[in-house]
């Protein structure tokens, strides 16, 4: 029987996998070919999709862009046999693109069956798992922070030391007049079940425009990070896991439910974890469309069922969390990279990557981009080998001429940046954002004050309005922006413009007042002439 | 304003399944409106009680969040992403078409009922801007002419 396959990740299907995939079952009957259809998730070589796969001897073959029609076709030319076709891109893994990454964390991506937990155990999965259910928990935390791996959520803050405060901070006994947070808390829940505990949330929001590795992994390897959250459950002392999923991403709700019910039913996540009488269990939430839930104060809020206001800090989600109690708030590509870490040890990991930046970044490529895609890489690789050696410049054929880095509150940044190494530390240093790895490609046609615009409108939209330079400020932004694009009073609206921005930046509670200023001033001082400025760029 | 019609069967069963969930609010909320397409406003007082709130505290939260609705929407709903990576590759042009084709605007609903129209911000399918995504399903590297397309089959197996 021959292996084929055909993804199910949400981004294959809107180009048609389903209908492909049932092209190629209503093909094979009819020519009384015994297939075994396979579902896996995406490689990421996004222009190639639907990219359909075929097991030979020899190893996969990859057969992308394929529509319904070309399916007959194949199956004259032999493509079960891996036999050549226009279509055909030769070996999986020898496409320069694939083969050219460095893939820790999206190892089985695209290989595996997603929701299949034997498909999981045959590569090395729950192999981290194991090894963590014989360390103690402070040696389970020792191994991530020797890894150095830092939160891809977008702050970039060390998981391992996150780790440690909530394993040195015991859970509280909630009294009867519970605080606000734990009012929706089971009231007739038995005692086993009831507070204290500590808590892992996933932070599953990936609100962030241009990325989408953490949508990719819940689609195509769930079980990694049902994995990554157990561990961190075992490390801190964590019975419950919440994965916040926003709404937007129903596949992923679908995948994860499914692998959870495997794990449970296997004996990898429950009350006895494969009989070492630790408990974890995992629930998904879902989110309700508000970008500012994806901070984590806002999320914790909005899994106890309220508005997502964004809390001060401190105290700190470690110290008192979700229903007040020590919780890790992680994002998905975080938790999800701890399993090879507790399988080849911190070290393997810590010796990818450059300075401060340990291990490997899932990088986004999106936006007016020839081949956009998903590339895993050691930290350091620069931008401008992202673009055009993975990317292979812009799509429309015309020149490139502004990315941005890191979601919606990241800098624009232009052509004389595109050598800065992808790293944390040397982002920060030109006034750019790493961020998520997400990269949004623009081309010449692109009009910066537009953009620019944009960004304190989205701000303005998705303010959760607790401070008012966030939530006057953009709106007022929004404004003063038309009266530039409508050359009305430009010089003193333009010094109005960089000032709302230092307001936003100096007086905002969180990250989306505080960061809307680096997408707007970055447009400003590197395209000054869409703004009808003809003066050179002027550092922030 | 005339109340419409809803099944309040479906609210209460929701109600009671998830009300003791640590956090029960949105879970509820979502049920409602996977069940029945919105919350109805005359819904807030019931969902208050079963979870010990006021209602205001029942209506911020649904006046928060942009997913949920207070009233029904079409047959279908279409949400399309409105931002950066589809913008650099022609969701603006696409989105007036859209308009212009429905006759209709964002949080609007077709005359005949058969579509909603709602913007979103990003759907995670950026390697294939621009997008949308209709119901629970998404579209990628869409052009004026593929919606054409899609929302022409719609209508015939709507009808
Ligand atoms: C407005 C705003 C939106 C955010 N959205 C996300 C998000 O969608 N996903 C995410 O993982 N982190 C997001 N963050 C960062 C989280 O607050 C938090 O730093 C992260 O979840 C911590 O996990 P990590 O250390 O593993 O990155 C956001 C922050 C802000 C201020
Ligand atoms: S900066 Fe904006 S989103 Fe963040 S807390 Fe203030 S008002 Fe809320
Ligand atoms: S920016 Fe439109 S799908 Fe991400």
């Amino acid at each position: 029987m021959i292996t084929v396959y055909v993804p199910r990740d949400s981004s294959a299907l809107g180009l048609g996998a389903e209908r492909v995939a049932n092209a190629i079952q209503v093909e094979a009957a009819k020519r009384g070919a015994a297939i075994n259809l396979v579902r896996n998730g995406s490689r990421g070589l996004y222009w190639l999709e639907p990219m359909v796969e075929v097991a030979t001897p020899a190893g996969r073959v990859a057969y992308g862009p394929v529509q319904p029609g070309d399916v007959p076709g194949l199956f004259d030319a032999g493509f079960l046999e891996g036999k050549a076709h226009p279509l055909c891109q030769g070996p999986t893994e020898e496409i320069p693109y694939l083969k050219n990454q460095e893939r820790l964390t999206f190892a089985r991506v695209g290989i595996t069956d997603p929701v299949s937990l034997d498909d999981y155990l045959a590569h090395e999965g729950y192999r981290g798992l194991r090894n963590a259910l014989g360390l103690e928990p402070a040696a389970i935390v020792e191994e991530v922070t020797t890894s150095g791996l830092r939160g891809r959520g977008g702050a970039a803050f060390p998981t391992g030391i996150k780790w440690k405060t909530v394993l040195n901070t015991p859970a509280k006994h909630q009294s009867a007049g519970q605080p606000i947070g734990t009012r929706n808390a089971p009231e007739g829940g038995s005692a086993k079940d009831a507070l204290p505990e500590k808590y892992i949330v996933c932070n599953a929001d990936e609100g962030d425009s241009g990325t989408f590795s953490d949508r990719m992994i819940m689609e195509g390897d769930p079980f990694v990070l049902i994995e990554g959250m157990t561990i961190a459950g075992l490390a801190v002392g964590a019975t419950q896991g919440y994965i916040y999923l926003r709404v937007e991403y129903p596949h992923a709700d679908v995948a994860l439910n499914q692998a959870i019910a495997a794990a449970l039913e296997a004996g990898y996540l429950g009350d006895d974890i494969l009989g070492s009488g630790k408990r974890f269990h995992v629930e998904v939430r879902l989110g309700a469309g508000a970008y500012v839930c994806g901070e984590e104060t806002a999320l914790m809020e909005s899994i106890e069922g309220k508005r997502g206001m964004v809390r001060f800090k401190p105290p700190l989600p470690a110290i008192e969390g979700l229903f007040g109690q020590p919780t890790v708030v992680n994002n998905v590509i975080s938790l999800a990279s701890v399993p090879i870490i507790l399988d080849k040890g911190g070290k393997y990991y810590a010796d990818y990557g450059m300075g401060r930046s340990r291990g490997t970044l899932p990088l986004q490529l999106a936006g007016n981009v020839k081949r956009p895609g998903l590339i895993e890489k050691a930290f350091g690789m620069t931008l401008r080998e992202l673009l055009y050696d993975y990317g292979g410049g812009s799509a429309s054929g015309r020149p490139i001429r502004a990315v941005q880095v890191g979601g919606p509150l990241g800098s624009y940044m232009p052509e004389s940046q595109f050598d800065t190494p992808l790293d944390y530390e040397a982002f920060s240093a030109i006034w750019a954002v790493l961020g998520h790895g997400g990269v949004v490609v623009f081309d010449d046609t692109v009009d910066m004050a537009k953009m620019a615009r944009y960004a304190m409108e989205f701000c303005a939209i998705e303010s959760c309005g607790k401070c008012t330079p966030c939530r006057i400020g953009s709106t007022r932004g929004v404004e003063v922006i038309d009266r530039i694009i409508d050359d009305q009073d430009r010089a003193k609206n333009l010094a109005l413009l960089r000032d709302l921005g230092d307001t936003m930046l100096a007086g905002s509670l969180c990250a989306l007042g505080g960061m809307t200023p680096y997408p707007v001033l970055s447009a400003l001082n590197h395209f000054p002439e869409d703004f009808g400025e003809k003066s050179v760029a002027q550092v922030a | 304003m005339t109340q419409t019609e809803w099944d309040r069967d479906a609210v209460t069963e929701v109600i009671e399944q998830k009300k003791s969930m640590p956090g029960a609010l949105l879970p509820i909320l979502h049920g409602i409106q996977d069940r029945i397409g919105f919350i109805p406003e005359d819904a807030v007082p019931q969902i208050a009680k079963a979870l010990n709130l006021s209602r205001a505290e029942v209506h911020g939260v649904i006046s928060f969040y942009h997913y949920f609705r207070t009233t029904p929407p079409g047959k279908r709903t279409i949400h399309l992403c409105r931002a950066e990576s589809c913008q650099a590759m022609e969701s603006e042009a696409l989105e007036a078409h859209i308009k212009a084709r429905l006759g209709i605007g964002y949080h609007e609903t077709t005359a005949d009922g058969a579509f909603s129209l709602e913007p979103v911000y990003c759907l995670g399918n950026c390697a294939c801007s621009p997008s949308m995504m209709i119901d629970h399903e998404v579209h990628g590297r869409v052009t004026p002419q593929s919606f054409d397309a899609i929302i022409n089959e719609l209508k015939e197996i709507a009808a």
